[in-house]
């Protein structure tokens, strides 16, 4: 007798986390999505129907806000993806200082991120930065990463990759260490050398975890503003703007609505990109 | 209006609530501290007092001290982080009922986009403001009602320059902008940096725009009028536009330190206190951190009001000293005042100057400063003496653009024209007038 | 939405053993281990090193910012100073950040596994909406006034549940979908066989499920803990006031628009991140184990 329903599985399990996560977080949501469409001084509201949308789609920055954001999701998103599963390889290895490396890495993910931006925007200074310093030694003269326009915005990237990429890491660790090892036996009988293994097992087997880490920092990396916030404020000028960061200026002058409506376009906009996504990498995805 | 909406969400809280209170039951430890205690009979009045974190508070607990020994009343500062962050804390606790008693916050327009009329306590009948100066009055007045206090002495925007290059190099101070451009070229033929610029830390890169006021109401006097009745814009105003065309002309001159989108201001005044940068267009209340790192060379640092391209006109721009507002919905207004009241006073005066040398005249009537100022303050003066000053256009008009800071880094650093960055601020004057809902926008 | 794609939470080396090892391949093996120790150490250890020398030097050296050693050490006397800034705000904040981080912890703890095996085990019509709710979760930031009238109306608002509460409706999405993705590798027969013995729903989750989600846990608990724990902007907004600081917070003690105070703000850098530093030390075995299957999915 199967005594396994669907009434085993009651809804109100569901109700704490369901009540917490509405009241807390969908209602003022969807308060917020009213006065996206109104004059809004936090005392006084005037309803204006789609003003404040149509001027934050004017903004003068919005242009490179939007370019800055896609160019800052991909970059990060790659570089996380690309290195963390390189490292993950790696790790999952049997070398003594596994533990230490992995350890390492991961470290940075626990640290404040202003702690963390304002090391760095130390560390890159042009001239008095250690990173410049060590180039110079090596014959190279460095660039002033964070004053010059062209590269600022990578600079941050760069930064947001080292603060995460531990965490991608350890995502892909967890993904290749539940790969039965009889699937690598058979690589090995079939007389495959590592790369075969590469290439076989572990790139088509750590699917769910690229996934997870493609997602996890794509989504983040549209929306991440708080370490281009420490390092550029956006600058020099408006040159590492983000929509995130747009936003949030017009929140800090004060324009309630507008920044309001700012965030429905962040939230449409992220969302087109991020559930076909999700759709695809699940299409894609192997059965073992 | 809010009521009303408040009643519909209580509604549908209500088993949000329920859920919420057991909870709470839960921690209810946390609860009983933070539910906050009444006050006994003796116990003396508390006042709380919220100050952003960029300011020197030697000078106000000194005041303070003194304050609680003569009274029954505490006053007890909570600081917020400064800048527009911070802006929005103030915005935001008062739109939610949650505000001091007593707020530091910029007079001006930083002051109008905080609504006074319905946050703060009229003071215009209160006798202890008959002493306190106009031009800080006007700064923090709306609709005929006058708002606040100044919580320091004035300062003034222009250009603080080194002394000692100054006489090795034979030079002496400009009194029109070609004749600093000629200073400078001299400066850069010695091989040091002319201007100092430090537009990492970004409010530095408006100095030369927003300390050209005086020239700008010179050449036109209704200009902030004008500017907040939406009649002139910066672009279109020949005179307006100047303060922005001066801007990058340092900068294509190539009179710049090099990195100067790296650098911040702390290495700024570093450069200026040691000679190696010999001009920072700069506000008089750098005075105060310049002495915190290098006392010794405070004699060496001299200041002159921006020039404008005719040397018979010849003025100071003045920064209004920040305000101390009471809170409207305050439970202790009689007390809060009484804390304004001697804060103003000769002795409080006193108390402030003589923990912070002041870096400009005290904005009160019948105080003067003792004879022991900065050398660079002494250099104000005579502009106060004969009346030619004018205070910045951000005490003048209640609009200021949010983004004024990139834009003039924009501009500083040649990424956009004079002209394109005027016409940029313009849009952004614009949004922040139709937020402010005034008229003519 | 999810489909099972992984069994097992095996922990095997990738590596297959080989009981005959060639020196040279050792050797190599070796130069290799040596240049991942070094590179690690420059590119991950070299920003720490930068924080902790700064942290040992004087007001008037540290506003170099340089790598130079200090030409004395201030540590003791930076770190008296840090403790005792403006009326030992940091101890206070420190009771503060460890109750809102420990409390939300539990919570989520709670809520998210509740929550989760529920999602996990039962597909019904409004999984779909649910899914996309969660999703929404991780993409839309907060809403700040609105959630400050919720709190207001409900009397928790400056309140330590208030603000516990917030963190845990913000970070619910993430916890919820780790523990979905782990519960997929418990199988559903281990409830039958609960059930058929005899066990109620609420025994079979609180007894039998949630002890099985220890390693998830685990990584919940590092993983919030560190959001919550460096969160600077919530508590700004829903726990003001000055008894009410965070750790956070104090960084602001020593850095400002004027005039920044490097080897203290450093100092406290250092101070604060010791307890992430010692829940690292405890967990750190434990996050892979519980990410495996875990966040996968």
């Amino acid at each position: 007798m199967n005594k396994l329903t669907n009434k085993t599985y009651t809804y109100y399990f569901l109700l704490p986390a369901g009540i917490v996560y509405f009241a807390f977080f969908l209602l003022p949501t969807i308060m917020s999505l009213f006065f996206s469409m109104t004059w809004w001084t936090l005392t006084d509201w005037k309803f204006i129907g789609f003003d404040n949308f149509k001027t934050f789609l004017t903004e003068p920055s919005l242009n490179i806000g939007f370019k800055n954001t896609l160019i800052y999701a991909v970059v990060t998103c790659g570089l996380k993806v690309i290195l963390g599963l390189l490292l993950g390889v790696f790790l999952s290895t049997k070398l003594k200082t596994v533990g230490f490396i992995r350890s390492m890495i991961f470290f940075p993910t626990l640290l404040s991120t202003i702690a963390v931006g304002i090391a760095f925007t130390m560390l890159m200074h042009p001239s008095q930065g250690l990173i410049n310093i060590v180039l110079k030694g090596l014959g190279i003269v460095g660039p002033d990463w964070l004053g010059n326009t062209q590269i600022a915005l990578l600079s941050v990237a760069l930064v947001d990759v080292w603060k995460g990429i531990g965490m991608a890491t350890v995502i892909f660790i967890a993904g290749i260490m539940s790969i039965p090892e009889d699937y690598y036996e058979a690589v090995m009988i079939d007389g495959g050398n590592a790369w075969h293994k590469f290439k076989n097992i572990i790139l088509p087997l750590s699917r769910p975890a690229m996934n997870t880490v493609i997602i996890l920092s794509f989504i983040g990396g549209l929306r991440s503003f708080d370490l281009i916030w420490t390092m550029t404020k956006g600058g020099p000028g408006f040159s590492t703007d983000l929509i995130a960061s747009i936003i949030y200026k017009q929140y800090q002058a004060g324009f309630f609505g507008l920044s309001t409506a700012g965030n429905v376009i962040l939230f449409i906009l992220v969302s087109a990109l991020a559930f076909p996504l999700y759709a695809y990498l699940n299409s894609k995805e192997v059965d073992l | 209006m809010i009521q009303n909406k408040r009643k519909k969400i209580a509604s549908l809280l209500l088993s949000s609530a329920l859920m919420a209170g057991i909870l709470a039951g839960c921690t209810s430890k946390e609860e009983t501290t933070s539910g906050g205690t009444k006050s006994k009979e003796k116990e003396p009045e508390k006042v709380t007092f919220l100050i952003d974190n960029q300011t020197q508070l030697d000078g106000i607990n000194a005041i303070i001290d003194a304050f609680e020994k003569k009274t029954n009343i505490k006053v007890e500062i909570e600081t917020r982080p400064g800048g527009s962050e911070g802006d929005n804390i103030i915005k935001t606790r008062l739109a939610t009922g949650d505000m001091n008693d007593l707020v530091w916050n910029n007079s001006g327009s930083q002051l109008q986009a905080l609504n006074p009329e319905q946050n703060f306590v009229d003071l215009s009948k209160e006798p202890f403001m008959e002493n306190i100066m106009d031009g800080f009055k006007e700064a923090v007045t709306a609709n005929g009602k006058v708002f606040g206090i100044p919580g320091t002495p004035t300062n003034a925007g222009g250009w603080l320059y080194n002394k000692k290059v100054y006489a090795e190099l034979g030079l002496t101070v400009p009194k029109t902008w070609d004749e600093l451009m000629a200073n400078n070229e001299k400066i850069k033929q010695a091989g040091k940096t002319a201007v100092i610029a430090t537009y990492k830390d970004t409010w530095t890169s408006q100095v030369i725009v927003l300390a050209d006021n005086y020239n700008v109401l010179a050449e036109s006097p209704n200009f902030a009028a004008d500017f907040t009745a939406n009649k002139a814009k910066i672009s279109t105003t020949p005179a307006a536009l100047r303060s922005f065309e001066k801007l990058a002309d340092v900068n294509k001159k190539g009179y710049l330190n090099k990195d100067f989108l790296s650098t911040g201001y702390d290495a700024g005044l570093k450069m200026l206190a040691d000679g190696t940068g010999v001009h920072y267009p700069m506000i008089t209340f750098a005075l105060a951190n310049l002495a915190a790192t290098s006392p010794d060379k405070m004699q060496d640092i001299g200041f002159f009001p921006q020039p404008s391209d005719s040397a018979d006109k010849n003025g100071l721009t003045v920064w209004m000293p920040a305000g101390i507002f009471i809170n409207k919905n305050s439970e202790h207004i009689d007390a809060a005042k009484k804390f304004l009241e001697f804060y103003v006073s000769q002795e409080g005066t006193d108390l402030y100057t003589a923990k912070i040398k002041p870096t400009g005249p005290v904005a009160i009537k019948g105080i003067k400063l003792s004879g022991d100022v900065y050398q660079a303050v002494q250099d104000m003066l005579p502009y106060f003496e004969s009346g030619n000053t004018a205070p910045a256009l951000e005490f003048l008009s209640p609009v200021k653009g949010p983004n004024l800071e990139q834009i003039t880094t924009q501009v500083g650093s040649g990424i956009s024209s004079a002209k394109e960055g005027a016409k940029l601020y313009d849009k952004d004057v614009e949004k922040q007038a139709k937020q402010l809902g005034l008229e003519g926008w | 939405m999810s489909k099972v794609v992984i069994n097992g939470i095996g922990t095997k080396p990738l590596v297959p053993d080989k009981s005959k090892v060639i020196t040279r391949k050792k050797l190599s093996k070796l130069l290799i281990e040596c240049f991942a120790v070094l590179a690690t150490l420059g590119i991950f250890g070299i920003p720490f090193y930068f924080v902790i020398i700064n942290a040992f030097k004087d007001v008037q050296e540290s506003s170099l910012l340089n790598m130079d050693w200090p030409s004395a050490s201030h540590f003791i006397e930076n770190l008296q100073e840090v403790l005792s800034a403006r009326d030992g705000m940091i101890l206070h904040a420190f009771y503060n950040s460890v109750m809102i981080t420990g409390l939300s912890i539990i919570l989520l703890i709670f809520l998210g596994a509740a929550a989760g095996y529920v999602l996990q085990r039962k597909v019904s019509k409004v999984t779909p909406y649910i899914n996309f709710l969660i999703l929404a979760g991780l993409i839309i930031p907060p809403a700040v006034v609105p959630t400050i009238w919720v709190l207001q109306e409900i009397g928790l608002f400056k309140t330590m549940p208030g603000i516990v509460l917030v963190e845990v409706a913000l970070n619910l999405p993430f916890t919820i979908i780790l523990y979905r993705g782990f519960l997929v590798t418990i199988p559903k027969s281990l409830d039958e066989a609960a059930l058929i013995d005899g066990c109620g729903r609420f025994k079979l989750f609180f007894h039998i499920i949630l002890p099985l989600l220890k390693p998830v846990s685990a990584t919940v608990v590092v993983l919030t803990a560190v959001s919550v724990y460096n969160d600077f902007v919530n508590p700004l907004y829903f726990f003001p006031g000055a008894e009410n600081a965070t750790l956070q917070l104090t960084l602001y003690n020593f850095m400002s628009m004027y005039i920044t105070k490097w080897n203290l703000l450093f100092t406290n850098i250092l101070v604060i991140s010791i307890p992430p530093l010692i829940l690292f030390i405890i967990f750190n075995k434990k996050i892979v184990a519980g990410m495996t299957a875990g966040s996968v999915k």
